[in-house]
């Protein structure tokens, strides 16, 4: 175990999952946090502010959540990588500055830990109602990036992943996990920093008077400017023009809001990852992710003894939605088996890409725990007749 | 006329240089008292040698988040209320900026008053222009967290029955290390404060009495800037280190201005556990 040069935490450990993603946010480069403290996510706030001083970096406690993410911006613009966690209830209010940072395209993280609700719902066990609102949340329409962990070890890789895509793309990353996989504690390996693949966002390489904020490049993404960089920047959360400058007409509205749904949409195989188990003979699939598609291998395995032919598809991207996969796999599969600790929301994205093609069969659960296998394994039997 | 045709008439504004001058004419109505907040602030940031290329300015939503849009440096239009925690981030992200949150009364103190009292305790190093219209004036004139009791806006038809925010007090008792406050009138007096603020490392507060007569004006006695500057002019007095208690603005009361707090103490950053800060 090493603390080296870039501040990773090199070595093997039983490590909880919400300290993992601290570590794969410093790995990343991660060095400001700002945060309130909430179950199940507080532990990732407390790691931070131990190790954020040791890297150089700044720890901040907000006093709400709708401060924290505005705080998040606020060092993105900065200069820093930037992070939050929260869950639910934090999530409902950041739900205002996360459009801002749509729309400035700040690059950040936002990590869930998501808890059962509606409201204060059940602050210490487990959920998966935030789904839509990730996707859906702020309001205007707009694409986002989101990934789910089943894992600790997961949850660290994926923090790492999160903060590279949303370089690449200037985009916040919401990042959604549970809080099973937050408070679970298993082995963690943390890789020496020179296998730690960190993605910096581009900066503009023309002088100041020829710059363009907002024009983007052939990916959809602009390369960014961020303040004390002497290109005197003017970012707003107004409709603006590629100079940055509010333009409040229909016109400029159209060019801004398809760019910044284009590159996402356009750049969505590069951004899915998708883990796939016995899919090539499967008349069944599982779709499931977070704790469930852990929760899922037991009935699939199960079913397998039992004949049936199911395989996992386990969405570690669950937005973008992965449309071209799922109509692929409608193809050739009976139904689809989806579990997920809600009343059935990636369930009904599955019915819609899918539509006739396929059978879906919604697993719905409303939290407070995981699945018992036995259901799921039933909806697999019930799917496979 | 005759003595102006032989004056050499000059091509540029000395401030020309600090504003986007592809952003002008602004959005602000006729007597309105932010262009000369405006001007007093362009006119302190040149006067008070910081290097400009490490200013940012930071403003909420309302006419006053309007000023962001149109200074020729780092800036930022962020959302209603959370201006001061968007500049904490950038502040902590970069401490050499110098960073500057210029927005209005409903904006820093009602939305984001939370925002504003923590900011305070912590002695965020920041500098904050808080313009002070009494009302919300972007959406047409409603009742505002600073409006006096018994004035008239659309939301307190009947006059309103609330008690104000006095702004200096409340920033005082968060912790402030520097509080000022003049009205439009005092233009050369708010410059100083102004750079005072700029210089001073920690929580500086200047609130600035602005006439809205479009909005506010007309509905309490005052239908035009110049009735609302002739107010300031007579019912102002000049009270330097006046108890902040003792400053709450009343209905066409007594405005007492002038820097009320000016002490030193460590800022977030002076306490930070870090070795390299």
């Amino acid at each position: 175990m090493s603390n080296n040069g870039k501040g990773v935490l090199t070595g093997e450990f039983f490590m909880e999952g919400d300290v993992a993603c601290a570590e794969g946010a410093i790995a990343a480069g991660c060095r400001f946090f700002a945060g309130y403290p909430i179950t199940p996510a507080t532990e990732i706030a407390e790691r931070m502010a131990r190790r954020l001083p040791q890297v150089g970096g700044v720890f901040i406690q907000m006093e709400d959540e709708m401060a924290s993410m505005a705080a998040v911006l606020g060092a993105s613009w900065g200069g820093a990588k930037s992070m939050t966690a929260t869950s639910g209830p934090g999530f409902s209010l950041m739900m205002e500055n996360l459009g801002l940072g749509i729309m400035t395209e700040t690059p950040c993280v936002l990590v869930n830990v998501q808890r059962g609700g509606p409201s204060t719902g059940l602050p210490t066990a487990v959920g998966q109602g935030d789904v839509m609102q990730a996707r859906w949340g702020s309001h205007g329409h707009y694409e986002i990036i989101a990934l789910s962990p089943s894992s600790p070890q997961e949850f660290f890789d994926l923090t790492i992943t999160a903060f590279n895509l949303s370089e690449t793309y200037r985009v916040p990353v919401v990042i959604l996990a549970d809080e099973a996989v937050g408070h679970m504690t298993e082995r963690v390996v943390i890789p020496p920093p020179e296998q730690v693949h960190t993605v910096d966002r581009r900066k503009p390489t023309v002088p100041p008077d020829e710059y363009l904020p907002y024009k983007a490049e052939g990916d959809g993404v602009p390369p960014m400017a961020v303040a004390g960089d002497g290109y005197h920047i003017h970012v707003t959360g107004l409709t603006h023009d590629e100079r940055g400058y509010p333009a409040m007409n229909a016109e400029a509205q159209d060019r801004l809001i398809r760019r910044l749904v284009a590159k996402i949409r356009d750049n969505a195989d590069d951004i899915i990852i998708l883990t796939e188990r016995d899919l090539d003979d499967a008349e069944v699939v599982v779709i499931a992710y977070g704790i469930t598609a852990r929760v899922s291998m037991l009935p699939i395995e199960m079913a397998r003894r039992e004949g049936i032919r199911v395989g996992l598809l386990k969405l570690v991207t669950v937005w973008p939605f992965p449309e071209k996969r799922l109509i692929e796999l409608a193809g050739q599969v009976k139904a689809f088996v989806v579990p997920e600790l809600n009343m059935g929301q990636i369930a009904l994205e599955v019915q819609r890409v899918v539509g006739s093609r396929a059978r879906t069969i919604p697993v719905p659960h409303p939290g407070g725990t995981v699945h018992d296998p036995k259901v799921i394994l039933e909806a697999i039997r019930s799917a496979a007749q | 006329m005759t003595q102006l045709a032989q004056r050499e008439i000059a091509e540029t504004h000395p401030r020309d240089v600090l504003l986007r001058q592809d952003r002008l004419p602004h959005i602000w109505c006729p007597g309105c008292g932010l262009g000369i907040a405006l001007n007093c602030f362009l006119g302190a940031l040149m006067k008070s040698g910081l290097d400009l290329k490490k200013v940012a300015v930071v403003s909420g939503i309302g006419c006053a988040g309007r000023v962001a849009g149109y200074i020729n440096l780092d800036s930022f239009h962020t959302t209603h209320g959370r201006a001061i925690p968007f500049a904490t981030g950038l502040k902590l992200a970069n401490p050499e900026l110098k960073v500057v949150v210029f927005s209005g009364d409903g904006d820093l103190i009602a939305i984001g008053g939370n925002h504003f009292i923590h900011a305070a305790r912590r002695n965020m190093d920041i500098t904050v222009i808080c313009v002070n219209n009494f009302n919300y004036g972007m959406t047409g004139g409603q009742l505002g967290p600073t409006t006096p009791t018994t004035a008239f806006t659309t939301t307190s038809p009947y006059g309103n029955r609330e008690h104000p925010f006095n702004i200096p007090y409340l920033a005082a008792g968060s912790g402030a290390v520097y509080v000022a406050r003049w009205t439009t009138l005092h233009v050369r007096r708010l410059e100083r404060s102004m750079i005072e603020a700029l210089q001073k490392k920690g929580f500086a507060l200047v609130e600035v009495i602005s006439p809205c007569p479009t909005l506010y004006g007309r509905r309490n006695k005052m239908p035009t800037g110049v009735e609302e500057m002739e107010y300031y002019r007579r019912k102002s007095v000049i009270r330097h280190g006046a108890d902040p208690r003792d400053v709450e603005i009343r209905y066409e009361g007594e405005i007492v201005v002038g820097k009320f707090v000016d002490v030193e103490k460590p800022t977030f950053i002076d306490l930070l556990p870090n070795d390299n800060r």
